[in-house]
């Protein structure tokens, strides 16, 4: 089986991501989405790195898996902050710096 | 038809499935369930691309911690305004478009783009590539991953640190 269907699958993957990030009103699901995203990075890294036998793509999907839990902690403490503060989770009421 | 198309095709199907369940679901409790099934989708895929150190962490950080994660702030942030959480999508049909439009380039220029016919020969142990890599040339990134995570830690807690 070729490297083809792999990035197809990512491809799709990320498509589906993108497409929750800009339907969500949620800011969890809008991270949701953002984690759909990175998981088709993932797989985009892994496909190529074991296709041209070369692990240095395996070493980034590291990085990248453990930037995403600092990633969605901290957006997580942001939405609980929000909460507090402004008694929303919608993206759209988050507005203090619009002019 | 191989055993590994067959398993490719098996956690394509539930790999797409479940992340069309994440974007359309109306509760957002289930679009965390249905995340947890795509990563775990993910770290069967990556079972098939034989790395199986990955697929581990995978499961152990993704699956585990991130929707462990997420739950707690839907039960935090639920019980904080007493309502349920509304989970509503718009801009659909503009939205279907871009992703669209972005998957038919992304997918014609990967349909047409010379890439490698077949996977490497078998790279030896993966595992051990990847220990040996992450302690030599890798290191000074790895060190720096350690803080970015205890920067991390430290602003989370203070983000969602109580009232005074």
């Amino acid at each position: 089986m070729g490297l083809q269907p792999y990035l197809i699958l990512a491809a799709v993957v990320f498509s589906i991501g993108l497409f929750g990030v800009l339907t969500r009103r949620n800011t969890v699901g809008i991270l949701l989405g953002v984690e759909l995203m990175l998981n088709a990075v993932n797989i985009n890294l892994v496909a190529f790195s074991r296709f041209h036998g070369n692990a240095d793509g395996m070493i980034l999907t590291i990085f990248a898996i453990c930037l995403t839990v600092a990633e969605i902690s901290l957006g997580l403490a942001l939405v609980i902050l929000l909460f507090r503060t402004r008694r929303t989770a919608l993206a759209d009421h988050i507005d203090w710096l619009k002019g | 038809m191989t055993p590994e198309v067959l398993a490719f095709w098996s956690l394509a199907i539930v790999l797409v499935g479940s992340a069309l369940a994440v974007v359309l679901s109306k509760n957002l409790f289930h679009s965390v369930l249905f995340l947890a099934l795509a990563l775990t989708g993910t770290a069967g895929v990556f079972l098939l691309l034989e790395a199986e150190f990955l697929a581990a962490v995978q499961v152990l950080l993704y699956a585990g911690g991130v929707v462990t994660v997420v739950v707690f702030a839907i039960v935090v942030t639920e019980r904080l305004v007493g309502t349920k959480l509304s989970h509503t999508s718009r801009n659909v049909f503009r939205s279907t478009l871009a992703a669209s439009a972005f998957l038919v380039f992304v997918g014609s220029r990967i349909l047409t783009w010379p890439l490698p016919a077949g996977p490497a020969p078998v790279m030896g142990d993966a595992t051990k590539t990847i220990g040996s890599l992450l302690l030599t040339r890798f290191v000074l990134p790895f060190e720096l991953l350690a803080v970015v995570l205890l920067v991390s830690l430290v602003g989370a807690s203070y983000f969602a640190r109580p009232e005074e």
